[in-house]
């Protein structure tokens, strides 16, 4: 049950100094690959619209003379319709764009998952702080809800609330769901390191100095939790992004026309045969977040604590 | 150990009880009506009251929730007048929409997750396990860091994405197998295998390569433990201290992690089923949310979070029995 990030075991003691840390990111090839993956997403996600607006095609528009419905809705030509007008090729069946779709797809996967990551972190440091620091009835009552939530079969139950709780834009309502269920693992490591960190001597300083438990817990402790908060939220976005891209496979994330890369992976099931280029194109681009944001994840870990690295 | 085996099944029982209490609650106090459903486009008000009444749903909810929990227990008779139908033990609701108790509809499906679970469950094992290992004994070769980037590769990679892939590659294009359909194991083994072949590598791929990170990391980590040196200095074969003192120990948390995974993959393999169209407890799930049928849904929520929480527990009495420190805690 218990998921610690390795390296984050043992608080280190002053806070780490971030410019080093960044340096020694930088230094890691792995990380300069991830971070450039992830800045070409974030610009495709960005620019989007300015995309659309160049290649003259917006994610929504049908282009039914690209495709060929006396075969039941393929694109004409090569590779899924790759063409000048259309760099990625058109989508089966309607003949929309499909690097309009990609990049729009990009903009709904980055915010969910890091606005998700972002929640599910401030909400699992308050609590888990809170847990380690005052013990007792406090730390029975988080821990215990932190172990229920751990319990649930999470994607069922995503799935579940999702589908009965009502439609409209589900941007906020898959963030919200995917950081209930996310909370508790930034939880228990914050708590754990909360724990060990109360007992220190600058803590007791602080304490014996009369200084206001609520100045404590920002000015000593949380600047000590910043290291293995941000290793675990670097690691927690690919996941983050894969549960989104799942939940969209399975119907329920960002409903039609707003397209996602899970959404296009789901209507490709259909074509797999025929246009292959219809989910090797979505699926390459969510392999690849994926995978940068997990290189940038790992190397922040290994610079957190180099000891683990290979 | 006894008393610790029943504290363990007490905290089970309080787990499964929440979790009940919880899905309940989702279920039944969110805007969502299954009357409504049960009456079709031409209702009126006075059907509707009279359905809810005959369904039980005018009772409060906390006498619902006692109904629901009886009815796992003992059975029930769901319902008064012309809708009331008797659901038999274990009664976890009744699908007014199959027609059929809930029980009966996860029944059906269970044979088709558990061998796709327990297959997958082998392959990334015994891959993941390989791979991690060996990493670690390696650890800092060019072996080690081509697995370790095959692994990293593997584990970004979503089931839908390779799994349309194998679909492609293996049965479209190569056509070394046939697109998947469940075979039932007694009726032809083989036949049996050759169709879940796809799924379980698929499947395996993904947790393999988790398991082969975790298992390098806790590897790497036992193996500089100081007790490894002592075991060396004092003149013991590679093998021994690899397997007798390192695996054993490195082992403790894949052991945590293989228990909530193959439980929560005995609640339904979704993914994995929805992308080969396997007629498991994840599309009998998937099936009964896009048709609104929430007894079905409540039940396979129950049904996986009974077993994570099952494997879970087991887990730790497993512990308990290979370790007695952990009985103590």
């Amino acid at each position: 049950m218990t998921t610690t990030i390795a390296g984050a075991a043992e608080p280190t003691a002053p806070a780490a100094p971030f410019r080093a840390l960044a340096a020694r990111v930088w230094a890691d090839r792995a990380a300069r690959v991830g971070l450039a993956i992830v800045a070409l997403f974030v610009l495709l996600a960005v620019f989007a619209p300015l995309i659309s607006m160049l290649t003259g095609n917006g994610p929504n528009e049908f282009n039914e003379d690209l495709i060929d419905k006396s075969l039941g809705g393929p694109p004409i030509g090569v590779l899924g319709g790759i063409s000048a007008d259309h760099w990625l090729g058109v989508e089966p069946v309607n003949g929309r764009d499909v690097l309009a779709r990609v990049t729009y797809g990009a903009r709904v996967s980055l915010v969910i998952s890091l606005l998700a990551t972002g929640v599910s972190v401030v909400i699992g440091t308050v609590l888990g702080m809170a847990a380690g620091y005052f013990g007792g009835w406090v730390d029975a009552a988080i821990s215990r809800t932190m172990d229920l939530v751990l319990s649930f079969p999470q994607l069922i139950f995503m799935i579940a609330l999702v589908s009965v709780l009502p439609g409209g834009d589900r941007t906020l309502l898959l963030v919200l769901v995917i950081s209930f269920f996310g909370w508790p693992y930034v939880g228990r490591i914050v708590r754990g390191q909360t724990l060990s960190l109360r007992r220190r001597e600058f803590v007791e300083a602080a304490r014996a100095g009369g200084q206001h438990r609520m100045r404590i817990l920002v000015r000593e402790i949380l600047p000590n939790l910043l290291a293995p908060i941000l290793v675990y939220a670097a690691l927690s976005i690919p996941v983050n992004i894969g549960t989104e891209a799942a939940l969209s496979f399975l119907g329920i994330g960002v409903q039609p026309p707003t397209p996602s890369w899970g959404q296009m992976l789901q209507k490709a099931m259909a074509w797999y045969q025929i246009d292959p280029m219809f989910f090797l194109i979505p699926g390459t681009c969510l392999f690849l977040t994926v995978l940068a944001f997990t290189l940038l994840g790992d190397a922040l870990r290994d610079a957190v604590d180099p000891k683990e690295g290979a | 150990m006894a008393g610790f085996a029943l504290r363990r099944v007490a905290g089970l029982v309080l787990v499964l009880l929440t979790v009940c209490a919880a899905t309940f609650a989702i279920f039944y106090l969110l805007p969502s009506d299954p009357a409504l459903q049960a009456c079709g486009k031409s209702c009126t008000t006075e059907r509707i009251a009279e359905l809810h009444r005959q369904m039980g749903l005018d009772k409060p909810v906390w006498q619902q929730f006692a109904d629901y929990l009886g009815g796992i227990v003992g059975g029930r008779t769901i319902g008064t007048g012309d809708l009331a139908v008797r659901c038999g033990f274990p009664c976890f609701g009744f699908s007014y929409q199959a027609d059929r108790p809930v029980w009966d509809l996860m029944v059906d499906r269970l044979p088709t997750t558990a061998s796709i679970a327990a297959g997958a469950a082998v392959l990334w094992l015994v891959i993941g396990l390989s791979v991690g290992i060996g990493s670690a004994l390696r650890k800092g070769s060019g072996l080690d860091r081509s697995l370790m980037a095959a692994t990293l590769t593997a584990a970004s990679l979503p089931v839908f994405f390779t799994g349309l892939m194998a679909l492609y590659l293996v049965v479209q294009v190569a056509g070394l197998l046939p697109f998947p359909t469940y075979v039932d194991f007694g009726d032809d083994p083989l036949g049996w295998a050759r169709n879940l072949i796809l799924p379980w590598i698929v499947l395996a791929l993904l947790y393999a390569a988790m398991y082969a990170r975790l298992s390098r990391s806790s590897m790497i980590e036992t193996l500089s433990e100081p007790y490894i040196r002592t075991a060396r200095a004092k003149g013991l074969p590679e093998r021994v201290v690899v397997i007798k003192h390192g695996l054993r120990s490195a082992l403790t948390p894949i052991v945590t992690v293989f228990g909530m995974d193959l439980g929560t993959l005995l609640g339904g393999a979704i993914i994995t089923e929805s992308v080969f169209g396997l007629p498991g407890i994840g599309q009998l799930t998937i099936d009964a949310i896009n048709k609104s049928d929430q007894p079905v849904v409540m039940g396979v929520a129950l049904l996986a979070a009974f077993f994570i929480t099952l494997f879970t527990v087991l887990v730790d009495l497993l512990y308990a029995v290979v370790d007695p420190r952990v009985r103590v805690s």
